[in-house]
């Protein structure tokens, strides 16, 4: 079959055969190419599909974009569990073989660098959400007494603000405290934006987003370190997901290496 | 508090990773999907249909 060339990761080379059943990207089976020594996953696509303009309306269709970052997991993930691959972003394309073997002759030292730096790492998801809506309401089936003056009425409205404010501020930070705790036991961290509750049809307002990247080797002691802060807060839930491999922290900005970013857990609280 | 630890991945904790993570390499037809815009404009449709008051999922320097 001729088509597009659909780029999963680039990995060292492994002995470990991947799952045979495994349907990549438009259904075709991933397959390697390997070249300088270093392994491109790759999926061969219609021409139909994944052109670029093609490409760029299928991602405003929300069933396509569900439908191929599935598949797109479902290879990284298989991947995982032979070898370290370096994802890349969703919807990398080339033309043919030859246009892929030129990219890795021009990348190859950044895509070694970067294989070397995550080796036998992988990232964990920790998110934070306030468990409860702020501002208890009346109590059903006991309705609020009317408010007996304009006074009165002012009054009430700054408890309630008061109320919301402190279920924020006390959210902020335990978020802030829990982000430090844990970049703290990993080798680097990185904050994604809150996440929409519409989008996630999770409960609550989510605070914290955070990646982790943590040796394989640790991550028992990790996850443990998580489940251990359900003793330290109420009103919050955390969420832990993983293990990923390591979306996160393959960039580009990622690969300044040890200049972790602990400091920038106050901004927990944008996306308003 | 409750610590849950989900087997099934959502969609949405896929779309951070996928969207705004991995390598940006620039193949020969590579979509500048790297700021998300374009996703950012579907998600919000899609959004909005269900909540018209919602911001962006993706907040700035994501």
């Amino acid at each position: 079959m001729t088509g597009l060339r659909y780029v999963y990761a680039v990995c060292r080379p492994f002995d470990a055969p991947l799952q045979a059943q495994l349907t990549g990207v438009a259904g075709d089976p991933p397959r390697m190419l390997t070249h300088r020594g270093l392994v491109a996953v790759v999926s061969h696509v219609p021409v139909e599909d994944f052109a670029e303009e093609p490409l760029r309306a299928h991602l405003e269709d929300m069933d396509w974009l569900a439908a191929t970052a599935r598949a797109h997991q479902g290879v990284i993930d298989a991947l995982t569990t032979v070898t370290t691959p370096l994802p890349l972003r969703l919807g990398t394309v080339f033309r043919d073989d030859s246009g892929l073997r030129t990219m890795i002759e021009e990348r190859e030292e950044y895509l070694r660098r970067t294989l070397a730096r995550l080796d036998g790492r992988v990232e964990w998801g920790v998110k934070v959400y306030t468990e409860t809506e702020p501002a208890a309401r009346e109590t059903p089936g006991r309705p609020a007494e009317k408010p007996v003056s304009g006074r009165d009425y002012l009054l009430r409205r700054r408890m309630r603000a008061r109320e919301h404010e402190d279920v924020w501020q006390r959210a902020e930070a335990f978020a802030t405290r829990l982000h430090t705790s844990l970049a703290a036991r990993a080798e680097d961290s990185r904050l994604h934006a809150p996440q929409n509750a519409a989008l996630s049809g999770a409960r609550g307002r989510n605070v914290l987003n955070a990646a982790y990247l943590v040796p394989r080797a640790h991550s028992e002691e990790f996850v443990e370190l998580v489940d251990r802060t359900k003793d330290e807060a109420s009103g919050m839930r955390v969420e832990l997901t993983g293990p990923w491999a390591a979306y996160s922290f393959a960039g580009e900005a990622a690969d300044t290496g040890e200049a972790a970013d602990t400091g920038e857990a106050a901004d927990t609280g944008e996306g308003t | 508090m409750t610590v849950v630890e989900r087997r099934e991945v959502a969609l949405v904790d896929l779309l951070d990773r996928l969207l705004a993570g991995g390598v940006v390499i620039t193949g020969d037809i590579t979509l500048r999907i790297a700021d998300v815009d374009l996703v950012r404009i579907d998600l919000n449709a899609l959004i909005s249909s269900v909540n018209a008051q919602v911001p962006s999922p993706w907040g700035e320097g994501a």
